[in-house]
């Protein structure tokens, strides 16, 4: 590690002088300015090319937000000086893309109702309720269709199985035609109708996929549809929207359904018609994470839990870590080196194909542990709520220990030993010697990775995922959150799993959980300050 | 405060260095604003191909001839479904000018991702999936009903009933999928006439295991054990009048689930059923010729094949006094909603995707017993172990599609689970389950 970034740090300040340098000759040098406007012309063909995609398509917001960025570009990359500018830019749009919009955004869905039936805009949820209630009158026949168009309108000409050739249109119902030519069923021509070709209705698909042509002048009879420009059959609407009003009509029941104002249609008597829309909501989902029984009484468990499995982690590897790396540290310890290197392995496997294997080692009938080291023993590792906790915890203590010892090796090393050595000269023992000479220095540099790893095991999604799932589920509870969920996993189920996903409330709890965890950093780093003072 | 300032100065160097790399690049300048142009996406990488994808089809339109019509359809895919379809897209693309831009896809990201992007107006005009993903699908108002019309008739009826939800069909079927018995034709030559008699047969048979099926420690398996549910006249929801699921009655709180409850408390102590020898670890045994029964569904018949094993499929034995009834898995096409090629696309569905020949290139890619009744019966005739599935497959019930099944498969499994372990009474915890259950549909 310490001989990369040495090296990096040469490449820096080798940079920086070639920069520097660069730039103070970018006044002359005309192959510089060449390449300036040749790489910025780039950039701003490339940008207005996707503002006028996005422009086409309506999304004027980000569009515009292209035009600016790269136009504010091109003119930090056009200033005489302006280094730090020059430098940084790239960076930061990056940063705004992947770090920033990312954040806005999760904490924007927070405040909404976004999840499986409010997934878009109120247009589309009435575009879906409407395609989804044509209901095809049962035991129609299927007509043959032919689509015609009489000076732009289009009209549907279909053969009954009667033989009989009719005729209509949007505006006039089914007729009877005279002098159409038919061949093999379907209407080849219509007088004073221009047939049209498979290209063209490909062309009009939207307006044809639209047309509805009532079967008779009483409304209730139904209309022909269409939806691949070759059959027609028979529909009647289950709902009628009135645009003025905003309401849905039920054309069977007669029911009204209007906007409730919480992104669905509902009726008087609150039954809600699904899909609905997103909608703002405010601070709904934080109300319903705190007040809402089931979901308040297994979030304080949850979150009791993740606290002590966070801290228990951190505790259990930081003094396995700091044991081992006090033995390993002592000269008298014969080929520390190889002792150190096996140590380490836990660190380099991936942590979640480790906690796989784990989860098969600790099955109650075949796995390793009970069959081998208990002698056939049958313990349920994983399935009992409080040995599933113990096992998260001895699991994360075998992947987390290296890093602990790492760290506290290199610490230990930096410590002078004169320290200890002058204390020994005093008379403190052994043990003294270390817990009050060595053990708060060492605390001052390890302190600050000590509350990231609180952090990072706060998070620790991956363990909980491969191993438990976050089971055993305690079926008494009528949620599905398991006895060793933490709060991120249970944001997971919130979220993604089963088919009922509620992006909304986990996206609330994930502000939560960041309040959290930023209020505990915030705190300890504040009381490690003290800790540096020693120095 | 040293290290602090330290640490600062290491990030900026850091970030300065880059920035330089990035500005020294060349072409940093177009790549932010190739992903500015839709924030939207940001949230997945995976999102954003498909999309660029995407939208390479739609400017690639114009190139299309006079004659022929002009527009272009996206379709989402998974690998082996791609690779029949590209075929097919060929053919649809010369006989109608239409361009098929053919986007792969996990198949199991499919059904999140077409949620997510159709709103957005990215997502695809058709997709392939699973019917009971239809709950989710409907209630988020992103698919369109398929219109069939006659060519309903020609497909497996449990295939259209699949893929039809409140009323409305809403794909075009291409495959079904079912669990039924496999049987190791060494250690038992005859199929089971029940269970009983299966459990001995395979005591007979002196094996490890007298019978395998892949349970899990803490969320059993109701997929697998719901035809021996079936069996006792427990089926998870009554049916209305046309057939359809009705999630407000909760048939198997009845009696019949009781007493299969009680029979789950008794497989469960006699160590016939055993929460820990989940899917692998049968598998394992099944091939090792360690019991002579494994009840799998087709993805696990190559697998004993290749390790010597003469397998045979045979109906599942049932445990109580009715018939033992897998639920099917119905795999088809569905048209998105926002679609704006609805034409083109129900054309490329019902005369390409719907003919006997895609049905069956379909079915030798992926295995799966057509949905097609002519291909269908082909398959059958063709091939033993099709043949054995799909008949098991003509007897089974969709699987419910309602979004709320993802809360129905938690307390069931869970319930199993504990019921088998033997804790606590199994009528109660079955009890339990279907209240917990009702007040999760409700």
């Amino acid at each position: 590690m310490s001989t990369l970034t040495t090296t990096r740090t040469d490449d820096r300040s080798a940079d920086g002088r070639r920069a520097r340098r660069t730039a103070e000759a970018a006044g002359v040098g005309w192959k510089l300015l060449l390449l300036k406007i040749i790489v910025l012309g780039l950039l701003n063909a490339a940008s207005v090319y996707a503002a006028m995609v996005l422009f086409f398509n309506e999304r004027w917001l980000i569009g515009t937000l292209v035009v600016v960025s790269g136009a504010f570009l091109t003119w930090i990359y056009f200033q005489r000086g302006a280094l730090p500018a020059k430098y940084l830019a790239p960076g930061v749009v990056f940063l705004l893309i992947f770090q920033v919009f990312v954040i806005l955004y999760s904490g924007y869905v927070a405040f909404t109702n976004y999840g499986t039936g409010h997934n878009s805009t109120k247009d589309h949820a009435i575009h879906a309720i409407m395609l989804q209630t044509q209901d095809r009158v049962p035991d129609s026949p299927t007509y043959q269709l032919t689509v015609v168009e009489r000076s732009g309108e289009l009209g549907f000409a279909v053969t009954t199985e009667a033989g009989e050739v009719l005729l209509g249109s949007a505006e006039t119902p089914l007729d009877d035609v005279r002098g159409a030519v038919v061949e093999d069923d379907r209407v080849v021509q219509v007088p004073d109708h221009e047939v049209l070709s498979f290209a063209e209705l490909v062309d009009r698909q939207q307006e044809l996929t639209t047309l509805a042509v009532p079967l008779s002048d009483d409304p209730n009879a139904g209309a022909l549809r269409t939806q691949d420009g070759q059959r027609a059959y028979v529909y009647t609407s289950r709902f009628v929207y009135d645009e003025a009003a905003d309401t849905l009509t039920n054309t069977q029941s007669g029911e009204t359904y209007t906007d409730g104002g919480e992104g669905a249609f509902v009726t008087a008597a609150g039954d809600q018609l699904m899909p609905g829309w997103r909608v703002n909501v405010g601070l709904d989902n934080f109300v319903r994470a705190i007040t809402e029984e089931s979901i308040r009484g297994p979030l304080l468990y949850v979150t009791a839990w993740t606290f002590a499995f966070a801290f228990l982690s951190v505790a259990t590897t930081f003094i396995l870590g700091l044991f081992l790396a006090i033995v390993f540290n002592d000269p008298r310890m014969k080929s520390r080196k190889y002792y150190r290197l096996i140590m380490i392995l836990p660190y380099a496997f991936p942590g979640f194909l480790s906690a796989l294997v784990w989860a098969g080692m600790m099955n109650q009938e075949f796995g390793f542990i009970n069959n081998v080291l208990f002698g056939g023993a049958s313990i349920p590792w994983l399935s009992d709520p409080w040995l599933a906790k113990l096992s998260i915890l001895i699991v994360n203590l075998w992947l987390g220990f290296p890093y602990m010892f790492l760290v506290c090796t290199g610490a230990l090393q930096s410590i002078p030993e004169e320290l200890t050595e002058a204390a020994q000269m005093d008379g403190a023992r052994p043990f003294q010697a270390f817990r009050q000479i060595k053990f708060p220095l060492l605390l001052v540099s390890i302190a600050p990775l000590l509350i990231s790893s609180f952090a990072f095991n706060f998070n620790n999604f991956n363990l909980v995922y491969m191993l438990t799932g976050g089971g055993p589920r305690d079926i008494e509870a009528g949620i599905n959150v398991g006895s060793t969920d933490i709060l991120i996993s249970m944001v997971y189920k919130v979220a993604f799993v089963g088919s009922q996903s509620d992006y909304g409330l986990a996206s609330a709890f994930s502000i939560l959980i960041f309040f959290i965890v930023g209020t505990i950093s915030v705190i300890a780093f504040r009381r490690t300050r003290a800790l540096e003072e020693l120095n | 405060m040293t290290v602090n300032t330290g640490r600062f100065t290491t990030m900026t160097a850091l970030l300065g260095l880059g920035a330089l790399a990035l500005t020294s690049c060349g072409s940093g300048g177009d790549s932010p604003d190739a992903e500015a142009a839709d924030p939207a996406e940001t949230e997945t990488t995976e999102a954003e191909t498909t999309e660029s994808e995407a939208e390479e089809t739609e400017d690639g339109d114009s190139e299309s001839g006079e004659a022929a019509a002009s527009g272009s359809l996206t379709i989402w895919a998974d690998a082996n479904r791609a690779e029949v379809l590209a075929d097919v897209a060929e053919d649809f693309e010369s006989d109608t000018g239409i361009s098929v831009e053919i986007v792969q896809q996990d198949f199991e990201e499919i059904r999140d991702q077409f949620v997510s992007q159709v709103p957005t107006g990215e997502g695809p005009d058709i997709a392939v999936g699973a019917h009971d993903w239809l709950g989710v699908l409907v209630n988020n108002g992103v698919v369109a009903p398929v219109e069939l019309g006659d060519t309903a008739g020609d497909f497996e009826e449990i295939a259209v009933d699949a893929w039809t939800y409140e009323g409305q069909t809403y794909g075009l079927p291409y495959s079904i999928e079912n669990i039924a018995l496999l049987r190791n034709t060494e250690l038992a030559p005859e199929a089971p006439a029940d269970f009983d008699a299966m459990i001995q047969m395979g005591e007979e048979a002196g094996t490890e295991y007298p019978f395998l099926v892949g349970l899990t420690p803490n969320e059993s398996d109701p997929y697998h054990l719901y035809p021996f549910q079936t069996s006792f006249g427990a089926p998870v929801f009554g049916t209305d009048e046309d057939g359809s699921y009705d999630s407000s009655q909760l048939t198997m709180a009845d009696a019949g689930g009781e007493e299969f409850a009680g029979w789950l408390a008794e497989q469960g102590e006699a160590g016939v059923l055993n929460l820990n020898i989940d899917g692998d670890l049968a598998q394992e045994s099944f091939n090792g010729g360690n019991s002579p029964f494994f009840l799998t569904g087709p993805w696990n018949v190559t697998g004993a094949q290749e390790a010597g094993i003469d397998v045979a499929v045979d109906p599942i034995p049932a445990a109580g006094d009715q018939d033992a009834q897998p639920f099917a898995g119905v795999q088809g096409f569905f048209l998105s909603s926002q679609s704006e090629n609805v034409v083109a696309a129900s054309n490329f569905l019902i005369n390409y995707v719907g003919t006997a020949e895609v049905q069956t290139a379909l079915y030798e890619t992926g295995g799966r017993a057509p949905a097609l009744t002519e291909s269908f019966d082909q398959a059958l005739s063709e091939d033993e172990i099709v043949a054995g599935f799909g008949e098991v497959g003509a007897e089974a019930v969709p699987m419910p599609a309602i979004p709320e099944m993802g809360a129905v498969w938690d307390d069931w499994g869970s319930s199993q689970a504990a019921i088998i372990k033997g804790d606590g009474d199994p009528v109660e915890l079955w009890q339990k389950m279907s209240q917990d259950i009702t007040s999760a549909i409700d």
